[in-house]
């Protein structure tokens, strides 16, 4: 308990720091002022995104190869972070684009991408919610987890070979080309600070999980006991 | 058994079904002719136009189609528990998959063949001497919708809401073979038809890919 607390209380001190310095400490930049300071946290986003879906695949195979539940928690737990972290990128992506390229969304490689991927992890979610015996759940939304994973380098690449065949809206000011290094070290803060927002949430789903199995398994206890209570009372023995 | 052997008798069940009441292939075809007419009233199809958003409507009438048609596939083994069945007979997981893929595949194919003239007239466009590269490219693409196609059947159909489910599944899934499906097409039927030797590769590539995927989680699939 003091432990979840100091972490908590840890990673608030962070965000804060994390808010503070992107929108204060940073040096402001020069063609786009003050609507770039969102990038720091878009940036965070996406690392943290991809932190937890990479987690999600490692954990679908590891529950497959061992069958321990645990596997399983962690690959809901990160798969549900990843989903709102993506969100958050999906959102504040376009409130970036609109001021600056003057469009809210582009078809180019690593949008689609994403956007796929978002698609894909809601997917993976909506399915563990439809399927109800939770072995075969677990089971079944790993290999559904593994094939997802296993599509996304490929729609990068089907991506990135198509649009290249098209023409495409011209785009300012790639990001990381030459950072400025105060710029560098608020970049490094948001994205720890996020991190660590993403690794509290994702142990708190993990134990909600855990906790679930647990309640579920005394449930199952309970059940039978009363049923086999049940049958020896019908045949008159006590 | 051997795994080919069995795989080829199951597909000789699947066949043998679907024959006998040939409902399933019917509403198939139907569903992808109304795709097709739906899109003409959508925009206004000039020749020029069709051969621009041609392969596009063609390819998602495909998957529209396809993915209607895949989830009786084992949807279908629950209503008597036949799925039960057949994993107790002693064939591999991966034959029970085969023998569902390979008719999923010849069904598919059978739309096709249907759909396709029924485009070119509604549409015309010329299929003349582009018909073998075609055919190739309907292959890959086909066997990439049927062998992602049949295995998320075979996860969706312990779920509820399972009609929903599967292209909810399927489709972002199969983003890349659509686009170079339809990349592929598109080349063919441009002013000089050719054949795209990397969007071919691509659609090989995606078939190789998945169904080695199938091939080593087929076992998790069919577990109690």
């Amino acid at each position: 308990m003091k432990r979840a607390l100091a972490s908590a209380f840890i990673v608030a001190v962070l965000i804060g720091l994390a808010g503070y310095a992107a929108l204060f400490i940073a040096p402001d930049e020069r063609t786009m002022h003050e609507i770039q300071r969102i990038f720091y946290f878009h940036l965070a986003c996406w690392i943290a995104m991809f932190s937890a879906f990479s987690l999600v695949f490692i954990a679908n195979i590891a529950y497959l190869a061992t069958r321990q539940p645990q596997w399983d928690w962690l690959g809901v737990a990160g798969a549900e972070v990843g989903v709102v972290c993506c969100t958050g990128g999906l959102i504040t992506g376009p409130l970036w684009a609109h001021p600056v390229w003057g469009i809210w969304w582009t078809w180019d490689a690593r949008l689609t991408t994403t956007f796929i991927l978002w698609l894909l992890y809601i997917s993976y979610l909506l399915l563990r919610g439809l399927l109800e015996e939770p072995q075969r759940r677990a089971a079944l939304s790993a290999v559904f987890g593994i094939f997802a994973f296993l599509d996304v380098p490929m729609v990068y690449m089907s991506n990135r070979l198509w649009r290249t065949q098209h023409p495409q809206p011209v785009i300012l000011g790639g990001s990381g080309s030459g950072l400025d290094p105060t710029m560098g070290k608020v970049l490094l803060l948001c994205v720890v600070a996020l991190l660590g927002v993403m690794i509290l949430v994702l142990v708190d789903r993990y134990r909600l999980e855990r906790l679930r199995h647990e309640f579920e398994e005394l449930r199952q206890e309970v059940e039978s006991r009363r049923v086999e209570s049940q049958s020896t009372f019908r045949e008159g023995r006590t | 058994m051997g795994t080919g052997r069995a795989a080829f008798i199951l597909l000789g069940k699947e066949l043998r079904t679907e024959l006998r009441a040939r409902e399933l292939l019917n509403a198939t075809i139907m569903f992808g002719l109304v795709v097709v007419v739906l899109f003409s009233f959508a925009f206004d199809p000039t020749a020029a136009e069709s051969r621009r958003y041609g392969p596009g409507l063609l390819w998602i009438a495909f998957l529209f189609a396809g993915s209607l048609m895949l989830h009786p596939s084992f949807a279908r083994e629950q209503a008597n528990d036949t799925l039960s069945a057949l994993r107790l007979a002693p064939i591999s997981s991966f034959a029970i998959l085969l023998g569902k893929m390979f008719a999923n595949l010849i069904f598919m194919s059978l739309a096709e063949i249907v759909l396709v003239p029924v485009f070119a007239v509604l549409y015309n466009v010329s299929l003349a001497g582009v018909v073998g590269r075609l055919i190739a490219i309907l292959l890959l693409g086909t066997l990439g919708l049927v062998v992602t196609g049949t295995v998320f059947s075979a996860i969706s159909a312990h779920a509820r809401m399972r009609e929903l489910l599967l292209p909810l599944l399927l489709f972002p899934i199969l983003v890349p073979l659509l686009i170079a499906a339809v990349e592929a097409t598109s080349a063919l039927f441009a002013e000089q038809p050719a054949l795209d030797r990397t969007w071919i590769s691509f659609l090989a590539g995606f078939d190789i890919v998945f169904l080695t995927a199938a091939w080593l989680l087929c076992d998790y699939l069919f577990e109690e």
